[in-house]
C-alpha cells in the first residue's frame, strides 16, 4: 500500500510542472492523493475533510521553492500543518504546586492504560518524584494483581483495598494514603469502559469529583480506527481530559488516531508507549508522528534535502574534508550526533516507508549503549588528540578510558574504526574522481 | 431476546452509522450524481471498511447502476447490501472441534484485544455443551495475566494449567496437553501473550508454541484463532497477515463489536483475507460471544 502511495504521488508530481505561484489545480491534484493517505492511516474521516479544506486555502497562491515542484511544496505545506496541529501546545504533565498531584488515567478496554500507569510511574521516578500507584480497576479479573506486580518490579507503593470495594472510595482513599506516605503524584489507574456506557461513565466522573486530578490522561490504542473520533470526544465532553498518551506506537500502524483525537479534543499528546518493556515511554515528538501518519517518508526526505542549503554546505565541507582525508575524530562525533538527533536507530529504520515490511531488516538491532560509548571516548580527548589520533599512545588511552569510563580495548577499538572509515573514505574519493573522469554521476559521500 | 434480536441490538452501532446514514443520504438525494457516490463513499470509509473496499464497493455500485440503467437512488441501498452479503458469504465456519479424541486450540492476538476473556467465555460455552475444557495460561509475560485466567478457570469451573510467570509458553501447553491426556480432557485452549505482529522474536516464540503442540497431537492445533478488537482500524488486516504467515491462522474472533459504530471492518477483512470471521463478540456476557454467521450479521446490519 505504501509504496503503492508513493508510486502515485510521484506520478502526481510528474505532470505538475512548472514554477511560480501554486495554482488551485495544483493543489487540488496533490491534495487527492494526501487525502487517501490520510484516510489510509486511519485519520478520522471528518478531521481529514476539515483539514484538506484548510491546507487548500492556505496553499493556493503560495510561492514555490525554488528547489520544489508544486505537488512537493503542497506535501511540505501538508506536513507543516500536521506538525502544527499535533504540537504546539505544551505537553508536560502539569504538576500540582501542592503535592499531591492526581493523575487519573481513562480509556477504553484494551488500551493498556494499566501498563502506561506503570511506565509513568517509572518515568516520574526517574525525575526524582515519589508516585503511588492506584488500583482502582475493580472489574477485569487480576487487574488488581498485575498492576501490583508492575507496581513491584518498579518499586512503586500500589495502593489498592481489593476489588469488592468501590473505585470511587479507593481513589478517594488512595490520595488520602498518598498524603500520608509523602508520595508527591498519585497515579489512579481506572478499568476499561465504552464511552456509550452510562454507568461507567458516571463513575468516572463521580471519581473527578472526589479526587480532583490535575491531570486526566486518555489513554488511546495507536491502532484504533475511525471510533478514536468518538471516543475522543465522548470522554473530553464528559471529563475534560487534559491530555493523551498513545499506546502500541511500536506495531506498524500508521497512527492517523493520533490526529483524530488531538483535532477533536486540542488536547496535546503527552507521551507515546513504544515497546514491552517498562521504560519504553517516551514524551511526544509532533514531527516524527506527521511524516509517519503521512506514510510519505521518502518524499518528505527529498523535499527535506531540497530545501536544506545550509546543510548541504555542512555537508560540502565534510565531503571535501573527506576527499582530501582531513575526517578528524570531531567530524566523526558531529555525524554521530546527527544520527542520533533523529531517535533510536531501530525505531528509526521501521518509521521509512517500505522497511517495516522487510524482512531481513527485522533482525536489525543497532546497540544504542555503543554508541553513547563512542560518544564519551571523543568527549574525553583533548582538542589535539581529536585532530590528530595520531598522538593518542598508550598513557593517554588510559587517560581516555578512565575518563570515559570504558576500557582501554574499547578506546583501541573506536581508534581502529575511526582509521578504517577514514581508509575507506580516500577509497571513495579515488572512486569518485574516477566516475567524473568517465562522466558519470559522482555519488559522493555525505 | 432470541439471538438474532441480540446481536441486532449488539449492531445497532453499526447500524446507525453505516445503513442509517446511507439510507438517509439516498433519500436525500433527488438523483444518482457524483455527489451521491462521494457521500457514500464517505460513509463507508467512516465506518472503518477501509479505503480500498470502499472505492471497490462504491465501484460496483456505479457500474450496476449504469448496466441495468438505474435512477432511484433509494435503490442503492439494496444493491450495497448484496454485494456486501457476496463479499461476506454465506456460510458459517464452524469451530474445528474433533469428534474423538483432543481437541487443541490456540489463541493468538495483539495486545488488549482481549484474548483471556475470549478464552474465559469460550471456555464456558463449551462447558456447557457438556465438553471436558482445560485452559493452558500460556501468557506468561504480561504481569498477572496468569491470575486473569485462573479467576476465569474459577468462575468457570475449569481446570488452568500454569507456570510461574516468565516461564516458556511451549512448555506450558505441553504440560497442559499431558494433563489433558491424563485428566481425560477434550478441549485444551492455549492462552499466550499479546504481541505485536511487527516484533520477529515474539513471533517466532509463537512458531515453537505451535510446533509443540504439533508435535504432541499431530495435526494439532486444530483451531488458531486470532483476536482482533472491533475498533481497530486498518492495522487490523496487517495483524491478520502477520500472523497468518507465522502461525497458519484458522479463524477470527472479532471482539468488542458492539462498542462500536464502525464494524464495517469485518467487511473490510472477508474481502482482503482468506480467513473466515469465526467469532464474533458483541457484549460483556458469555452468551454474547457467538459463532459468526455471515448472511445473518449483512440482515442484522440492514434491518431497522
Amino acid at each position: 500500500m505504501f509504496e503503492n502511495l508513493s508510486s502515485k504521488l510521484q506520478e502526481t508530481f510528474k505532470r505538475l510542472r512548472g514554477k511560480g505561484k501554486l495554482t488551485e489545480a495544483d493543489v487540488s491534484e496533490a491534495l487527492r492523493e494526501v487525502r487517501l493517505a490520510l484516510l489510509e492511516a486511519d485519520v478520522n474521516f471528518r478531521v481529514v475533510k476539515d483539514f484538506v479544506a484548510r491546507v487548500k486555502e492556505k496553499a493556493v497562491g503560495i510561492e514555490v521553492l525554488e528547489a520544489l515542484s508544486p505537488g512537493q511544496q503542497v506535501i511540505k505545506i501538508v506536513n507543516d500543518e500536521i506538525t502544527a496541529l499535533l504540537g504546539g501546545t505544551n505537553a508536560r504533565l502539569s504538576i500540582a504546586p501542592k503535592p499531591p498531584t492526581v493523575v487519573l488515567m481513562v480509556g477504553l478496554q484494551g488500551a493498556g492504560k494499566t501498563t502506561a500507569s506503570g511506565k509513568l510511574s517509572a518515568w516520574l521516578k526517574k525525575q526524582g518524584k515519589r508516585p503511588l500507584l492506584v488500583a482502582a480497576d475493580v472489574y477485569r479479573p487480576a487487574a488488581i494483581k498485575q498492576l501490583q506486580v508492575l507496581g513491584q518490579q518498579l518499586d512503586v507503593p500500589v495502593f489498592s483495598l481489593g476489588s469488592d470495594a468501590d473505585p470511587v472510595d479507593i481513589a478517594r482513599a488512595g490520595v488520602e494514603s498518598a498524603v500520608k506516605q509523602g508520595r508527591d503524584v498519585v497515579l489512579v489507574d481506572t478499568a476499561g469502559r465504552l464511552q456509550v456506557d452510562d454507568a461507567l461513565m458516571q463513575e468516572l466522573e463521580n471519581i473527578k469529583a472526589a479526587v480532583h486530578p490535575h491531570e486526566i490522561l486518555l489513554v488511546v490504542d495507536a491502532m484504533t480506527g475511525q471510533e478514536a473520533v468518538s471516543v475522543a470526544e465522548t470522554f473530553n465532553q464528559r471529563l475534560g481530559i487534559d491530555g493523551v498518551v498513545i499506546t502500541k506506537l511500536d506495531s506498524d500502524t500508521r497512527g492517523g488516531a493520533a490526529l483524530s483525537v488531538r483535532a477533536v479534543t486540542g488536547r496535546p499528546i503527552k507521551f507515546v508507549g513504544t515497546g514491552e518493556k517498562l521504560d519504553a515511554l517516551e514524551p511526544f515528538h509532533p514531527d516524527r508522528m506527521a511524516s509517519r501518519i503521512l506514510g510519505m517518508g521518502d518524499v518528505l526526505s527529498l523535499i527535506e534535502k531540497a530545501q536544506a542549503q545550509f546543510d548541504e554546505k555542512q555537508a560540502m565541507e565534510m565531503s571535501q574534508k573527506m576527499r582530501k582525508a582531513e575526517f578528524t575524530l570531531d567530524d566523526f562525533l558531529q555525524q554521530l550526533r546527527q544520527v542520533r538527533q533523529m531517535g533510536p536507530l531501530d525505531q528509526l529504520l521501521g518509521m521509512l516507508p517500505g522497511m517495516g515490511q522487510l524482512k531481513q531488516l527485522k533482525n536489525v538491532k543497532v546497540d544504542e549503549k555503543e554508541l553513547v560509548h563512542v560518544e564519551a571516548i571523543i568527549q574525553s580527548m583533548t582538542a589535539q588528540e581529536r585532530r590528530s589520533p595520531d598522538i593518542i599512545n598508550g598513557s593517554r588511552r588510559k587517560r581516555i578510558a578512565r575518563g570515559s569510563g570504558t576500557t582501554v580495548q574499547e578506546v583501541n577499538r573506536l581508534l581502529r574504526q575511526f582509521e578504517e572509515s577514514k581508509k575507506m573514505m580516500k577509497q571513495f574519493a579515488g572512486m569518485e574522481k574516477a566516475m567524473r573522469k568517465a562522466g558519470r554521476v559522482p555519488f559522493g559521500p555525505r | 431476546m432470541g439471538w438474532f434480536d441480540r446481536l441486532k441490538s449488539g449492531l445497532s452501532r453499526t447500524r446507525e452509522g453505516l445503513v442509517g446514514r446511507i439510507t438517509s443520504i439516498v433519500t436525500g438525494a433527488g438523483r444518482i450524481d457524483e455527489d451521491l457516490y462521494d457521500e457514500l463513499e464517505e460513509t463507508l470509509i467512516q465506518a472503518d471498511v477501509g479505503v480500498e473496499t470502499s472505492l471497490h464497493l462504491v465501484e460496483h455500485l456505479r457500474k450496476a447502476v449504469a448496466r441495468e440503467r438505474i435512477s432511484d437512488p433509494e435503490q442503492l441501498p439494496g444493491l450495497l447490501k448484496d454485494r456486501i452479503r457476496e463479499i461476506m458469504g454465506q456460510e458459517t465456519a464452524p469451530l474445528n472441534l474433533q469428534s474423538g479424541g483432543l481437541t487443541v486450540m490456540m489463541v493468538v492476538g495483539v495486545n488488549g484485544v482481549g484474548k483471556t476473556t475470549t478464552i474465559g467465555k469460550l471456555a464456558q460455552q463449551l462447558k456447557e455443551e457438556g465438553r471436558r475444557v482445560l485452559l493452558a495460561a500460556g501468557d506468561t509475560f504480561r504481569a498477572a495475566a496468569i491470575d486473569q485466567l485462573e479467576v476465569w478457570g474459577q468462575r468457570t469451573g475449569v481446570d488452568v494449567i500454569r507456570h510461574q510467570e516468565g516461564a516458556d509458553p511451549a512448555a506450558v501447553a505441553f504440560d497442559a496437553i499431558a494433563a489433558a491426556r491424563s485428566r481425560g480432557a477434550d478441549v485444551v485452549i492455549v492462552d499466550t501473550a499479546g504481541r505485536l505482529h511487527t516484533k520477529s522474536n515474539l513471533m517466532e516464540e509463537l512458531k515453537k508454541v505451535r510446533r509443540v503442540i504439533d508435535r504432541e497431537v499431530p495435526g494439532a492445533p486444530h483451531e488458531t484463532l486470532l483476536v482482533l478488537d472491533a475498533t481497530t482500524g486498518q492495522n487490523a488486516v496487517q495483524q491478520a497477515k502477520a500472523f497468518s504467515s507465522a502461525v497458519d491462522v484458522s479463524g477470527i474472533v472479532l471482539t468488542k463489536l458492539d462498542s462500536t459504530a464502525k464494524g464495517g471492518v469485518v467487511i473490510a477483512i472477508a474481502r482482503e483475507l482468506n480467513i473466515p470471521v469465526k467469532i464474533i463478540g458483541i457484549g460483556e456476557k458469555a452468551e454474547d460471544l457467538r459463532p459468526f454467521n455471515p448472511g445473518e450479521f449483512v440482515d442484522a446490519l440492514f434491518t431497522r
